[in-house]
């Protein structure tokens, strides 16, 4: 049995593939964070009260730099699309479109001043 | 048009709260708290790249009472909403829906957060001498 309309099956057009796409993005920036997040954590536990030169130190090792990359888009893609799960659950009309675009713009440029303030540091 | 005065039903506050269900919204809450998080992180890099006047300043809000206690709630959210996601990906994956597994598995997720909680503080002061 189909589900799909008749008009739907008359058209031919399919879901263009993206119909999970929402889905499968957040199960993997969730699998990609198991190990960064974990790794984060303890690395930065280790760190503990560091001076400004350790701190540093620690930011421009290569190794560091490229996890703390990926952690961050990680963290922001994965973050993006929870906190969008959540206003689509609990708001409506023009303040969920608002919302929405509002946590795709603090998302984007969170995510680029991290990168952007890495870079700076450990080049 | 609708009758507004009609009793609403109790919803929330009437019941008991399962397990599942408060663990379900601790990841939620959790994941907000933790968005906040990941943008305050970014104003820590910031204030790094920007130089030791900045970053001094933020190591001072670190390292009073209070900062440290929102970081011990700061490593508590991340573990659970981390371990309650892997929890997830095995629900995903078609296992442990089972009544019984998933109020073991909510259980196992408390406690390995808890342990790690507790694991990473006390390396951190023991290492490093906070």
């Amino acid at each position: 049995m189909s589900l799909r309309t008749p008009l739907s099956e008359a058209k031919g057009l399919g879901s263009a593939k993206e119909g999970v796409s929402h889905w499968w993005m957040q199960r993997l920036t969730a699998i990609a964070l198991v190990p960064l997040a974990i790794w984060f954590v303890f690395a930065v536990a280790m760190l503990g009260d560091a001076s400004y030169a350790t701190i540093v130190g620690w930011l421009q090792s290569p190794i560091v730099t490229v996890f703390l990359v990926l952690f961050i888009i990680a963290t922001f893609y994965h973050t993006q699309l929870g906190l969008q799960v959540i206003v689509e659950d609990y708001v409506g009309g023009w303040m969920k479109v608002v919302s929405l675009i509002l946590i795709s713009f603090l998302c984007i440029v969170s995510a680029l001043a991290g990168i952007i303030a890495l870079l700076k540091i450990s080049l | 048009m609708a009758n507004l005065q009609r009793p609403l039903s109790p919803h929330l506050q009437i019941y008991r709260w399962p397990l599942a269900m408060a663990i379900s919204i601790l990841h939620r809450v959790t994941g907000v708290a933790l968005s906040v998080g990941a943008v305050l992180f970014v104003v820590i890099l910031v204030a790094v790249a920007a130089g030791p006047v900045s970053y001094e300043l933020i190591r001072g809000y670190i390292a009073t009472t209070m900062g440290q206690i929102f970081l011990l709630l700061w490593t508590f959210a991340l573990f659970l909403h981390l371990f309650n996601g892997v929890r997830h990906l095995f629900w995903d994956a078609g296992y442990g829906f089972q009544k019984s597994t998933t109020t073991k598995s909510g259980i196992f997720v408390l406690i390995v957060t808890t342990v790690l909680t507790a694991v990473v503080w006390c390396a951190a002061y023991l290492t490093c001498k906070v």
